[in-house]
């Protein structure tokens, strides 16, 4: 049934759907149990699924990743949150050293369905670490997978889905979009989880983001559809692997592409993209791939973060640079 | 600031005078190092019930990993290994733990318990693969119950801890058993599985293998109080064990065990022994440590220990000695033959196993490098 829900009660409502339909599910985390999470996202689940399946941890994210592997090596399936962005360091070791080459290492014997939910990106006035977007940092690592999020349907299903997944996946949430509200349908049959989706044709240039940055991209088409230019909008969804298949297939139509993140530009997932791009579409380019993120300088603190973080018109000027070629 | 503190602050005698605290430890010790049982009232019970063909039987276990051990480091020295990193003096810790344990705990090792994956019945030349570069560990974990190596210390101590608070999930009466160093001891993740641990009762032996060197660095770099000692801070029993007693660390680990069974959570055994050999075979230990050490350890060697008391007692004669002897040179032999017999992996396997459920990446690179292979195909076969 269709419900319309906040992106952050979507992802309450489809964790709620994976403890009730699999007891291997459990979820844990700081704060996640009577609290409900830092921003509410686990509500209510201790109330209804007991201690034993939403686990309040110790202040230590090592030690979360790490005993969420152990219990996926014991059959469970853990979806453990990472209360902020900044905090997902001490952590790091165990994800990129463990939790990644472990399937591998075994030659494929075991299997590490973990999810990593992490609260990511700026624009709420935060201070200092609560703001970033380190998922570059983790989709250099193979052996994991990277998702994210632009809406509550997606929330929904994308949780779904990587619940499901046997791989490890991180889970980056927009938390300025946690209050967006947005329709979900529960009984729709989903896309496929790393599939990008065109949430706004266009023919004159693609702008392609995902998470927080999809609806700014969505704002910029506004802008520029009242100057007489037509953007398409492609959301990525997933950031590894990437849909390369899709914004090649958005590229050859518009012939110029805009990436925009949050996450600093300099060996951001647009170099990546920008690289890939030209070498499957260099005879159909009309401009160079161009990159709209943060600077290469720590997350500044909030009073700054307009000015660090993509905005209307920042990414509106590197669409008329792309136009101007 | 108060006079106190001022006081506080004068210099201290350095670490590098201060007398380590480890030099005179209080352990549970049942044999000594010439071979006598000594009476334990606390831990006796534990190997009450060991019968002579059991003591016959951890003696071969600790003779034919030591002779698996000196195979593989020779086969390091021929160039059939990239590196070994040899147990010779641990074998008592190993066997001793490992053969208290029952097939369904669970062990998570680090990259030196040959003799654990021994008792655990993993093929020694499984364990080789990693070491000869074909294989980054694989062997199947369930097989044995015996996770794969783990090279970046302390790391498994928390798998170790998450798996423990699967299985009082399951409400399974297992037990799991995790592995570390003196080394490892300084590891964030160390203390991270003593506190969820702690927290969740979970049923975990940590059996930390105190060998007194981290690769050059002395215990005392890593610790002002015996290891021992940290686990009364977490709120659960640690305890020194002779780490070169077999049937001592029998004892202490199936005490623990079933500590862990009976629901009272963790336990820390911290069995104290010597690392008789280098870190590794790339290891050059002349740089810092000196021969009388070894030759102080050598006296207390863990396979002549359980050989004199097995003479002794009239458990052994002759005949199995020599059988034994026969056996030894079996082992190695069917070792040294397996490793050379053991191909190299497929150039695809780099991209075998990378995901569980696939990647598109992967799956393009793939068929690059396939295409690229295939291209000298075609210009041999264009001469």
């Amino acid at each position: 049934m269709a419900e319309k829900m906040a992106l952050a009660k979507a992802i309450n409502e489809s964790l709620r759907k994976a403890l009730e339909s699999d007891p291997k599910v459990l979820v844990m985390g700081e704060d996640v149990g009577k609290l409900g999470g830092v921003f509410r996202v686990t509500d209510g689940l201790q109330k209804d699924f007991g201690e034993e399946r939403v686990i309040d941890t110790p202040l230590a994210e090592s030690g979360i990743v790490g005993t969420a592997i152990g219990l996926a090596l014991r059959g469970y399936r853990p979806v453990v949150e990472i209360q902020f962005d900044g905090f997902v360091f001490p952590a790091y070791d165990q994800i990129v050293t463990q939790l990644a080459k472990m399937h591998a290492r075994s030659l494929g014997k075991v299997k590490l369905p973990v999810v990593v939910r992490i609260p990511y990106g700026g624009g709420i006035g935060a201070v200092e670490h609560h703001s970033e977007s380190p998922e570059s940092l983790f989709a250099h690592v193979a052996g994991l997978k990277i998702v994210s999020p632009s809406n509550a349907s997606d929330a929904y299903w994308m949780m779904q889905q990587a619940i499901q997944s046997d791989d490890p996946v991180i889970f980056f949430e927009p938390k300025r979009r946690y209050w967006d509200k947005a329709e979900v349908n529960t009984e729709a049959i989903p896309g496929p989880l790393h599939k990008a989706q065109v949430v706004r044709p266009g023919t004159d240039l693609t702008l392609a983001a995902y998470g927080p940055m999809v609806k700014l991209c969505q704002e910029v088409a506004d802008a520029a559809a009242e100057e007489g230019r037509s953007l398409e909008v492609l959301d990525l969804r997933s950031v590894s692997p990437l849909d390369f298949d899709s914004i090649q297939a958005s590229v050859e139509k518009t012939r110029r592409l805009v990436v925009v993140h949050e996450a600093p530009v300099f060996f951001g997932s647009g170099a990546e993209i920008a690289a890939r791009i030209t070498e499957r579409c260099f005879y159909h380019l009309e401009a160079p791939v161009l990159r709209v993120g943060g600077y290469h300088a720590p997350y500044p603190p909030a009073r700054l973060e307009e000015e660090y973080l993509p905005g209307l018109d920042r990414v509106l000027d590197a669409v008329d640079r792309a136009l101007a070629y | 600031m108060t006079v106190e503190s001022t006081a506080a602050r004068k210099p201290r005698r350095s670490a590098g005078t201060r007398k380590s605290p480890s030099t005179k430890p209080e352990l549970v010790q049942l044999l000594t190092p010439e071979g006598k049982r000594v009476k334990n009232a606390q831990y006796d019970k534990y190997v009450a019930d060991i019968t002579p063909e059991d003591l016959r039987g951890l003696y071969r276990d600790m003779v034919l990993t030591r002779r698996f051990d000196a195979e593989a480091t020779s086969l390091q020295r021929q160039g059939e290994l990239g590196l070994w990193a040899s147990l010779l003096g641990q074998e008592a810790a190993q066997i001793g733990s490992g053969r208290a344990l029952r097939d369904d705990d669970y062990v998570f090792p680090t990259y030196r318990e040959h003799g654990v994956a021994w008792c655990r019945g993993v093929d020694p030349t499984n364990l080789l693969g990693m070491f000869r570069g074909v294989n980054n560990g694989g062997w199947d974990p369930n097989s044995n119950n015996f996770q794969l190596y783990t090279i970046v210390i302390g790391s498994q101590t928390l798998h170790a801890t998450g798996y423990a608070m699967g299985v009082a999930k399951d409400g399974a009466d297992s037990a799991v058993i995790a592995y570390f160093g003196d080394g490892a001891s300084s590891q964030g993740d160390v203390a991270e599985s003593f506190t969820f641990s702690a927290v969740y009762n979970a049923p975990v032996v940590f059996f930390c293998q105190n060998n007194q060197w981290a690769i050059s660095e002395p215990t005392e770099k890593q610790t002002r109080v015996p290891l021992y000692q940290r686990a009364q801070g977490f709120g659960f029993p640690g305890v020194r064990v002779d780490g070169n007693d077999v049937l001592a660390c029998l004892a202490v680990t199936k005490w623990a065990l079933e500590r862990a069974r009976g629901g009272e959570g963790p336990t820390l055994v911290e069995a104290y022994t010597y690392r008789m050999g280098a870190h590794t075979t790339s290891d050059d230990p002349t740089r810092y440590r000196g021969d009388d050490e070894r030759a102080a350890w050598e006296a207390k060697d863990p396979i002549l220990r359980l050989r004199q008391f097995l003479e002794s007692a009239n458990h052994a004669d002759e005949g199995f000695f020599a059988e034994l002897e026969a056996e030894s040179e079996a082992l190695g032999r069917r070792v040294r033959e397996a490793v050379r017999a053991m191909p190299d992996p497929d150039h695809f396997a780099i991209f075998e196993n990378v995901y569980a459920d696939g990647h598109a990446l992967v799956d393009e690179e793939r068929a690059q490098f396939a295409a690229y292979q295939a291209s000298f195909a075609d210009a041999e076969g264009g001469k």
